[in-house]
């Protein structure tokens, strides 16, 4: 097992306790709700997508140290970016956190800031605390495309 | 103020701590941290004493076969043991009668057969049904389900600030509808202890029958159902020190009697031909299909290894831990304590200010702290208090006063974390 300090690096912490990219988010055009029943955390993410880039993206909700700050850092990691690379992001930050793989000195790169959770692989019972946030985000993704059938 | 001292405490109980240490293996083994294992989560499983091990193992290596079945020595051997447990948990219990003990796999399953059995046959559609809100889903969801199925009403009695019952409350909540009350003895969550006497003699007063979660109770504290006056009574084996996947439903003879099937296999049946069928007689009648023998058999040694011990010193000792873990972190501003009931089991749920019960739970399981984190299967209690989640320390008779130290010291790392 690794140090906890590896789990709860200054980063995470710092996230945790003063997210960025906190609240409501007017004109957000993607929503998702996204809660995980074994620990009662909830929380929802807003998209502002303009012409399949990520021109915003806030959540609220309440949770755990690690889910608030992945979901703090997330934020941060998409603004600015299309949609597939929203998607692409959440298929590297998933392999690092469940640990399915190491991660290539290129993820890592990639994967910036969020390259913190990598100690969360040796807690599996958190993995989905620091996963909420993206699968809600992808939802939102997925979601939406629906509604834009309807429109 | 002139707390007890944690000497003064442990002096008070009587209680050999480390004996009853020795019993049990898991105990000596250091965490994967190299820590050494401090066990509080006993609400939500206890621990097994190598007594109870070693029964299940002498099971399938002397005296195994199906039982009910065979003419042969050794399915009569584990008949005889398994109707022997049936014997140590009426005993256990204090029921009248072998006949008024059915095994099932867990309290959940017992709550199920009721509300399965008795309550398709004696509910319909506008009865009302009486709960608490400090109840476990265990004894909301069978009942929800029965609602959805044919229309009951669900009563919620609240709870206090203290995690009481709210007793003004229930004793008006009875009508004419009223056909049962379905309540817990010792809240998992909270640790309250509900007058449970008092419960049954005001819902007897209305001519109401009441089923009693005693998950919680039972490995604690004695339970006399005939005392308590209790119709239907549950409890889980593997809180009790015995195996998982069996439990026991106590119901009186007079209304067992007349519950129908609650499965339909072997084992329950009197005769069976393509055009009829008639049921064996209580309790086989709801033990349909082979059932656990071995843990049975070994929940039995579980009874024989609880009651050999003296059950007053021990509830005693859980309860000097229970206050001195309290006084403990009553000293630290950042905590906060849920269920203050006088009248409490020890089990202590707490939150610390600005740090969530899950990254509490996981730096305490760093230090080699098993501590459960979460809503505890009670969410209308967390909506209660309005918090997501509580971490909840719980204690078993092998807990000692360094285990309480430990915590203490745990709860000092997370908030030097969290700082």
């Amino acid at each position: 097992m690794s140090d906890l300090r590896e789990l709860y690096q200054e980063v995470i912490l710092d996230h945790g306790r003063k997210p960025r990219n906190f609240g409501p988010l007017p004109g957000a055009n993607r929503d998702a709700h996204g809660h995980n029943p074994l620990c009662g955390d909830k929380l929802d993410v807003h998209l502002k997508l303009k012409d399949g880039i990520v021109e915003d993206v806030r959540f609220e909700g309440a949770g755990c140290a690690i889910s608030v700050a992945s979901a703090s850092l997330m934020t941060e990691a998409l603004k600015g970016h299309t949609e597939a690379e929203a998607r692409a992001l959440f298929e590297k930050f998933h392999t690092l956190v469940t640990g399915e793989e190491n991660p290539t000195p290129e993820t890592l790169d990639e994967l910036e800031k969020l390259a913190v959770f990598s100690g969360v692989r040796d807690y599996p019972l958190r993995v989905k605390c620091a996963t909420l946030s993206w699968h809600t985000m992808h939802a939102a993704l997925d979601q939406n495309d629906e509604m834009v059938v309807t429109e | 103020m002139n707390a007890p001292t944690r000497t003064d405490l442990a002096r008070g109980t009587g209680v050999d701590v480390d004996r009853i240490r020795a019993d049990f293996p898991i105990l000596a083994r250091p965490t994967s941290a190299g820590k050494r294992l401090v066990f509080l989560d006993t609400a939500a499983s206890a621990q097994k004493p190598r007594q109870v091990i070693e029964a299940e193992a002498r099971v399938y290596e002397t005296e195994y076969a199906n039982i009910h079945r065979g003419v042969y020595e050794l399915s009569q051997k584990a008949t005889a043991a398994y109707d022997k447990a049936r014997s140590k948990v009426r005993a256990l219990l204090n029921a009248a009668s072998d006949r008024e003990i059915v095994f099932v796999r867990n309290g959940t399953e017992a709550i199920n057969l009721v509300a399965a059995s008795w309550g398709r046959k004696n509910l319909k559609e506008g009865d009302q049904v009486i709960l608490s809100e400090m109840e476990h889903h265990a004894n909301i969801v069978p009942w929800q389900m029965l609602r959805d199925a044919i229309g009951i009403e669900l009563v919620v009695i609240p709870i206090t600030d203290t995690g009481e019952l709210a007793w003004e409350a229930y004793e008006q909540a009875f009508t004419a509808r009223t056909r049962l009350v379905a309540m817990t003895h010792v809240s998992n969550a909270l640790g309250t202890i509900v007058p449970i006497r008092e419960v049954t003699r005001v819902a007897h007063e209305h001519g109401v029958p009441v089923l009693v979660d005693g998950c919680q109770a039972v490995p604690h504290m004695p339970v006399d159902v005939q005392e308590i006056d209790a119709d239907f009574y549950v409890f889980s084996g593997h809180k009790i020190y015995g195996p998982t996947g069996v439990g026991a439903l106590y119901a009186r003879e007079s209304i067992l009697k007349d519950m129908p099937p609650y499965q339909g296999g072997g084992d329950m049946i009197a005769s069976v031909t393509f055009a009829r069928t008639t049921y064996a007689d209580i309790p086989q009648r709801f033990e349909a299909g082979t059932p656990n023998i071995a843990g049975t058999i070994a929940l039995g040694a579980a009874i024989d290894y609880v009651t050999g011990l003296d059950r007053q010193a021990l509830l005693r000792h859980e309860l000097a831990l229970r206050d001195y873990a309290t006084e403990r972190l009553s000293e630290i501003n950042a905590v906060r304590i849920y269920g203050t009931a006088p009248e409490k089991a020890g089990v202590i749920s707490f939150t610390i200010e600005g740090v969530h019960p899950h990254d509490v739970g996981t730096i305490l399981d760093f230090e080699g702290i098993a501590v459960r984190a979460g809503h505890h299967c009670t969410q209308p209690v967390m909506d209660r208090f309005g918090i997501p989640a509580t971490t909840r320390a719980s204690f078993g008779i092998y807990n000692d006063f360094d285990d309480v130290d430990d915590l203490i010291r745990g709860i000092a790392r997370v908030q030097e974390i969290f700082a």
